[in-house]
């Protein structure tokens, strides 16, 4: 059956609702917790709505507490949030063909589950000329989620203080594993996987989340040293229609 | 302090770093090594984000069986690995950890 709009955007759905449930305590954690740190449930609201990027929402939310200046929160949301450079760079060969009117939401809407999830949709073989609105299907439904979470936590607010050391923080660690273990089937891609955990390891203590891109860049040239010395492409270790069958649940 | 601006900034410059890539890769003519480059994107960054919440939940390395951090995610990856189900992978995993955390952990 070939694809419709329709359908790339219901499987987008689809295919992210397993992260929208690892996403729902962390929108409700930080509701509560941005209120403690004493911001107005409108400012707490409005992140959720304007910025939209769970982890700088809560350094955020943390700084406000300690006091920190406009200018520190503004400069270490850019810092945390570089990754997306990234995500963004290895989608837009992909989005050619689209207008401002889809690029402008879609790169909003940018998140690390969306990434992971519309990345193997668009490197599948197929030729469905609707893949953005399988990543219009699976952003919208984190974007709705992720905000009525945050109502959640701000109506719940003090009530839910323990929530965080209740050890609802590993739901992050845990759908991340799901998604990265299946993509660990190359020599190439296992290495590049095992420098960049031994660097995040080692460089945790650099501020602002420098260790992650550091462990990020360092994780990408230990993948293609190792592609080069191999001659094992990535992309001919993965069998893209082996991939495709791969469907997540 | 003023909770627009700070709003506004925050959301300013997380779309600055998210749109201008996305609009002009693809319209541009990459190099062959940044496109292999690309590929490993979303198993390093992942990587990087899981490997010291699992290996220093609280700042420093700690190996010890009482890390639920680390056992439940071990677990994690045995089940990703073995069922390629996330929707599984997330729910055992937690109730794993969870479970650890209670029996053993502190």
């Amino acid at each position: 059956m070939p694809a419709t709009r329709r359908s790339e955007f219901l499987i987008g759905m689809k295919d992210t609702f397993p992260l929208i449930l690892g996403a729902i305590p962390f929108g409700i954690i930080f509701g509560a917790l941005a209120i403690n740190a004493g911001l107005s449930p409108a400012a707490t609201m409005g992140m959720s709505l304007f910025v939209f990027a769970g982890s700088a929402q809560f350094i955020g939310a943390g700084l406000v507490g300690q006091g920190a200046s406009l200018g520190v929160i503004v400069l270490t949301t850019f810092v945390v949030n570089l990754r997306h450079v990234l995500y963004s760079a290895s989608l837009g060969p992909y989005m050619k063909r689209l207008s401002q009117v889809w690029l402008l939401p879609l790169a909003f809407w940018l998140t690390d589950e969306t990434y992971a999830v519309v990345i193997r949709h668009y490197q599948r073989e197929d030729d469905s000329p609707y893949k953005h609105w399988y990543y219009f299907g699976s952003s919208i439904s984190m974007y709705v989620n992720w905000n009525l979470c945050t109502l959640i936590g701000i109506l719940a607010g003090q009530r839910l203080e323990g929530l965080a050391t209740l050890g609802l923080d590993f739901a992050m660690v845990v759908t991340f594993i799901g998604i990265l273990v299946p993509l660990l089937v190359s020599r190439p891609m296992l290495l590049s996987a095992l420098v960049a955990g031994v660097v995040g390891v080692l460089a945790n203590g650099l501020p602002n989340k420098l260790g992650l891109m550091l462990a990020a860049v360092c994780g990408i040239a230990a993948g293609m040293l190792a592609e080069a010395l191999t001659r094992q492409p990535p992309s001919e270790a993965i069998p893209l229609k082996q991939a495709a069958k791969q469907e997540m649940p | 302090m003023n909770e627009a601006l700070l709003v506004l900034g925050m959301a300013l410059v997380t779309f600055l770093i998210r749109y201008p890539m996305l609009a002009i890769v693809g319209r541009l003519q990459l190099p062959d090594w940044l496109i292999r480059a690309l590929r490993y994107v979303p198993v390093a960054v992942l990587t990087a984000i899981i490997m010291p919440i699992m290996l220093l939940p609280n700042g420093e390395l700690d190996l010890r069986p009482s890390n639920a951090f680390l056992v439940g995610g071990i677990a994690a990856g045995i089940i990703a690995w073995r069922t390629k189900n996330l929707l599984l992978t997330i729910v055992l995993g937690m109730a794993i950890f969870l479970l650890w955390r209670a029996l053993i952990g502190g």
